[in-house]
């Protein structure tokens, strides 16, 4: 059974063996495919999805987006964790 | 219905991009109705296809090819049982090439280590595996096949084994719902991710075994509340999807999202259709993808064009404000029980049958079970399978 994780700074985010962050050719969009579910994705998402590999902190990624969007990291932060730990209560993102 | 509502002389029907309908989101591939089980709730049409009939290998992965140049996501690979094809390697292998992503939903009775293990290599993303109750001895009764209970706890192991998710395909009634929590802890046991509490629906052989499957009202909110606590109790390590037995819903489901709106389904031939139950609606008449493209069924066919949209509601539904919602309930159920496939979905409260019905399933409930009227293959085709 898995243990709830809980997102913060130094976790190295990353999608489950089944779960699959994809662009679909023929809709030109980002989605996320795990059992019989189907994420839709604002473009906000998908640069922070694009980020996350299994080697990259939480804090890492927030930096480089901070600097991509030019704001600071701690806004960021907020968001990037919040959205993540909706993903992984969801099963979609483990670490 | 009358039969000028068929005829697309004058009126003619909208098309899918003319209702500003997407391409479907999922293809349901019924690769094949033969099956070693023999649920009585099977959601199958009576009628079931012969060997024989079935799509090749060549034309099924013609079909996977034209889904993902739609823009479909995901493929359910299911039947009957999908395992009975001895080509299902190739069609999980031409998927995952194509990045179509797939699921296998399976009994699981056919499988061994070996075989998984090769799915998995190919790029099989998901297996759902059903489970017909907890009890060995109940589980096999009901799924008429002795020792299935046993192998599918063995399948389920196997599965995990080569790291592949795992969801458990509870369907419950009244022979069942009792085994509630322990189906939950089974799937915990098992390292299932996800677990999927259906109550039986109501089409095909399920209706002609209504009487032995529907549960009393309070046996269903004695279900639904352990559900709801083991969600906040699980939650972030178990995924529960539940569904009730819409004759007990206030509104009736949005079957499929909408007819024709997100989902298509095939069956083992190549025709396609809005759900799994269409055939059940007799005046429909299916395309066949040996003879016309997936996308041009999906655009033009008469069997999705029907029923898309609110134009061919009548009241109460045309002038409901959860037209858009519930988009009439379910054509088959309004088939099924009022004649018409066209009428509100007798599910719905405000359906003018609603009471009527309602009061002869919940007397059904009331009364001892009959014996089931068991799904057999080969009752109407004497062909081996």
């Amino acid at each position: 059974m898995k243990d709830i994780l809980k997102i913060n700074e130094s976790v190295k985010p990353k999608f489950p063996k089944h779960v699959r962050f994809r662009h679909n050719k023929a809709r030109d969009e980002w989605v996320i495919l795990a059992p019989e579910r189907l994420v839709k994705l604002d473009p906000v998402a998908v640069e922070i999805l694009k980020l996350v590999d299994g080697k990259v902190s939480v804090g890492a990624i927030s930096t480089d987006l901070s600097k991509k969007f030019n704001a600071p990291k701690e806004v960021i932060m907020k968001d990037v964790i919040e959205m993540l730990q909706e993903l992984s209560d969801k099963g979609f993102i483990e670490e | 219905m009358k039969s000028d509502d068929l005829k697309s002389g004058p009126k003619k029907l909208k098309t899918a991009s003319e209702h500003g309908i997407q391409a479907p989101l999922a293809l349901l591939a019924e690769l094949s109705h033969r099956c070693p089980l023999q649920c009585p709730y099977c959601s199958n049409p009576v009628q079931l296809e012969k060997k024989t009939g079935e799509l090749t290998t060549e034309e099924w992965k013609s079909v996977i090819d034209q889904a993902v140049d739609m823009g479909m996501h995901q493929i359910h690979l299911s039947g009957g049982e999908p395992t009975v094809r001895h080509d299902l390697e190739d069609i999980v292998e031409h998927c995952t090439v194509k990045g179509l992503y797939t699921n296998l939903i399976t009994s699981g009775v056919l499988l061994n280590p070996d075989r998984l293990k090769k799915l998995e290599k190919l790029g099989l993303e998901h297996v759902q595996l059903s489970f017909q109750d907890t009890d060995n001895e109940n589980a096999d009764r009901i799924g008429g096949y002795k020792g299935g209970h046993a192998k599918k706890l063995e399948v389920a192991k196997w599965v995990r084994e080569v790291e592949l998710p795992l969801t458990c395909n509870c369907v419950v009634h009244r022979q069942n719902i009792d085994n509630l929590e322990n189906f939950i802890q089974m799937a915990l046991d098992l390292d299932a991710e996800r677990v999927e509490i259906a109550q039986v629906q109501y089409y095909g052989w399920a209706l002609k075994n209504r009487a032995a499957f529907i549960p009393t009202p309070e046996q269903l909110d004695h279900a639904t509340e352990i559900v709801e606590k083991a969600r906040i109790d699980l939650k972030g390590k178990l995924v529960i999807d539940y569904v009730i037995p819409d004759y007990y819903a206030k509104h009736p489901k949005n079957c499929m999202g909408g007819w024709g709106r997100r989902f298509l389904n095939m069956n083992p031939k190549g025709e396609v259709l809005p759900c799994h139950a269409a055939e059940t609606i007799p005046h429909l008449k299916f395309d066949n993808v040996r003879e016309k493209s997936l996308k041009w069924i999906w655009e033009n066919s008469e069997a999705f064009n029907l029923y898309r949209g609110t134009d061919w509601m009548p009241d109460p539904c045309k002038s409901c404000d959860r037209k858009e919602i519930d988009w009439g309930g379910c054509r088959c159920q309004a088939m099924a029980l009022t004649g018409d496939a066209k009428n509100t979905d007798p599910a719905c409260s405000i359906s003018p049958l609603h009471k009527e019905i309602f009061a002869m399933a919940a007397e059904e409930a009331r009364r001892a079970p009959p014996e089931f009227i068991y799904r057999r293959y080969g009752v109407r085709f004497n062909s081996p399978i």
